[in-house]
């Protein structure tokens, strides 16, 4: 396909180009068709959406922010810097966009069991919260090593009554917290419905987390053009899965003058073996449910991956990540966990934001946009969640310069 | 017919149902592996499913992961289990079935995998990750000298299960219950309920049944349902319990019994 086209995807296989589709075990076959149906019939059904409409307005607290970075931008001396704030939603981060839509979902799916996965526990809280919300029983499975640097969102999510189950195999993050998560369900699938935070897994959940999120870049164009009237030139985002980077992409990614940039943990660096660059340094695989960019070795087994961030540190990527590097409509690159701690402490100082670690991935691209940039140009940075989560973290790497 | 289910079917003819052993290659170690699999083929499994080991096992439950994880620490690749099975063919005549995930084999390079697959003596491929609606894109042309075994399941409609039964070949890898592998304690009246459904709607070729089952009584319930059956978690776990292989032959010799 070339960007002149209209884009449209995925296609009614599921797929992005090559990518995505449905590579599960025979058993979730059904409940995803049941799911790809009810949402299909639910995405034109005007009392689903105005639902979905007044929980994110009055429980999340849309619409969020576009906050003008005077400062930062003063800083840089370059292009407007605007700040897209989902810090701001309920819970600290984008993720409740699509729980709400998934709460809703499950609902009509008749199911009353809800697991997920989490990370950084963001979309853990997420999830919880709106189980807690809707009265249905909450499992989350993490890894233990998130745990441990999550301390603060496992007692969240517990507060808000979900289990937590301790993901003890593989390297204990995100990737093996999604593969219980995917047992649990192929187990429980008759009454359970799984929320899969990000633009991840089988067919349709890349597609419908997507449209979930993509009210972050609708809400952007409006303000932008009530702001500026006009679009911005630069987009960045940070992504691990990839769902604030899509939400905020999709509503541009047909006009072609938006400079999208996703931005990926480079952990160590790219050449420590210590990162999790999956479009800046893998190569597609089949992982999950979904055919992607994935970190891989020699044999095709999944790398263990690394980033301070727990919600980056993942090998895979969304499926229509990996078509958007393809076709060349989204550049990707890559930025260290140094580089990552270094803008947390500028946003923090310039704009008195602290912006979760994940999300200070994009912030520090900064650094190597901005000179390119010029005064007339506008730069909107997706700040996808709020750095409280992560006080513990940062106060490790670098209390002691700070205190 | 293909070879595998003719096979299938000279052991029923004798009134008996095919038992087959599910074994992770390489495990319990790359250096005995051989051994251990021919004990087996010896001692009353009429085939062998040799499982690739991979990070990622989403279909396994905690026995086939970790003898996953084992095989993959203890450094087994794609070329030790062609030469696994090459050894294990050149001693019998029984069929060797590979199971692997998606990945290792694209990694590997399709046409590398056949070739290599097809010169061990390999007759069929289970992929667990690759239903129905991804056969076309990942089965292609290469495939074509290999009987590729479909797997139904509870959740898999009557229609399903007749188009899984029609792209199928070697037989049908009936899923006794929703889930991932290992032992169950017991299995509720809906297992049965499914069995006899599926085994009524697969036609075209042979169905054995798999998933949870881990003892003698078990093959004896489900019998009269299957043209056979396969074990796997629980001879990996007489593997990890036990030095002694007389245990485990001596295992796969009372499921044989029961078959």
């Amino acid at each position: 396909m070339n960007t002149q086209s209209v884009y449209n995807f995925p296609d009614i296989n599921g797929k992005f180009g090559i990518y995505g589709g449905k590579f599960v075990p025979e058993t979730l076959i059904s409940a995803l068709d049941d799911l790809e149906k009810t949402y299909l019939e639910l995405k034109n059904n005007n009392e689903f959406q105005n639902e979905l409409s007044s929980l994110q307005k009055e429980y999340n607290g849309r619409p969020t922010p576009l906050t003008f970075a005077k400062r930062l931008t003063e800083y840089f001396g370059k292009a407007k810097i605007y700040l897209k704030r989902e810090d701001l939603c309920h819970t600290g981060a984008h993720k409740l966009n699509n729980a709400l839509g998934q709460i809703l979902l499950a609902k009509k799916l008749g199911k009353t069991r809800i697991i997920a996965e989490t990370g950084a526990g963001q979309h853990g809280v997420a999830t919880a919260t709106v189980c807690a919300k809707f009265g249905l029983k909450c499992v989350v499975y993490m890894g233990e090593v998130d745990i441990e640097r999550q301390k603060l969102n496992v007692f969240r999510m517990k507060m808000l009554s979900a289990e937590v189950v301790p993901v003890t195999s593989g390297s204990r993050t995100l990737k093996d917290a999604t593969n219980e998560a995917i047992r649990d369900w192929v187990t429980n699938v008759a009454n359970t419905h799984y929320i899969i935070g990000s633009v991840v897994g089988p067919h349709p959940y890349p597609m419908i987390v997507r449209d979930f999120q993509s009210i972050i870049g609708i809400e952007t164009k409006e303000q932008i053009l009530n702001y500026e009237r006009k679009l911005p030139n630069y987009i960045l985002a940070c992504v691990g899965g990839g769902s604030n980077a899509m939400g905020i992409f999709y509503p541009f990614v047909n006009d072609k003058n938006v400079n999208l940039i996703g931005v990926e943990a480079a952990g160590y660096g790219l050449d420590s073996g210590k990162h999790c660059a999956t479009l800046t340094l893998g190569e597609p695989g089949i992982f999950q449910g979904m055919k992607t960019y994935l970190l891989q070795d020699e044999n095709g087994q999944v790398s263990e991956v690394h980033s301070i961030s727990a919600g980056l540190d993942y090998p895979g990527v969304g499926p229509e990540h990996s078509l958007l590097k393809d076709i060349k409509r989204v550049k990707y690159f890559s930025v260290t966990d140094d580089e990552a701690l270094e803008a947390t402490i500028l946003l923090s100082k310039l704009e008195g934001i602290l912006p979760a670690l994940e999300t200070a991935h994009a912030v520090a691209y900064l650094n190597k946009l901005m000179p390119e940039t010029s005064k007339d140009e506008i730069v909107v940075v997706n700040i996808s969640g709020r750095g409280d989560k992560d006080l513990n973290t940062i106060i490790n790497q670098i209390g002691d310069k700070i205190l | 017919m293909t070879k595998i289910s003719e096979f299938i079917q000279k052991i029923n003819q004798s009134n008996k149902k095919a038992l087959s052993i599910f074994l992770t290659a390489g495990f319990p170690s790359k250096e005995n592996f051989v051994d251990i699999a021919l004990s087996i083929v010896e001692n009353g499994a009429d085939m062998l499913e040799i499982g690739i080991p991979f990070s990622d096992p989403l279909a396994d439950g905690p026995t086939i992961q970790f003898s996953s994880q084992m095989s993959l620490k203890n450094g087994v690749s794609l070329k030790d289990v062609f030469n696994y099975c090459e050894k294990i063919k050149s001693k019998t005549e029984k069929p060797l079935i590979l199971m692997g995930y998606a990945n290792p084999i694209l990694k590997f390079g399709i046409k590398n995998f056949c070739n290599n697959a097809l010169h061990s003596g390999v007759s069929g491929l289970i992929v667990p990750d690759v239903p129905l609606e991804e056969y076309e894109s990942f089965y292609d042309n290469e495939f074509k000298n290999f009987e590729k075994i479909l797997l139904t399941t509870p959740t898999s409609s009557d229609k399903r299960i007749q188009e899984i039964d029609q792209k199928s070949e070697g037989f049908v890898y009936c899923v006794s219950v929703t889930g991932t592998t290992g032992t169950r304690n017991n299995f509720d009246e809906n297992v049965i309920t499914n069995l006899k459904r599926t085994y009524s709607l697969v036609s075209k070729n042979k169905m054995l049944i798999g998933f949870g089952i881990s003892k003698p009584d078990d093959i004896k319930k489900f019998s009269p349902y299957c043209d056979g059956v396969i074990v796997g978690s629980a001879v990996i776990k007489k593997l990890r319990e036990t030095e002694d292989i007389k245990e485990v032959v001596n295992f796969v010799k009372s499921l044989h019994d029961a078959c």
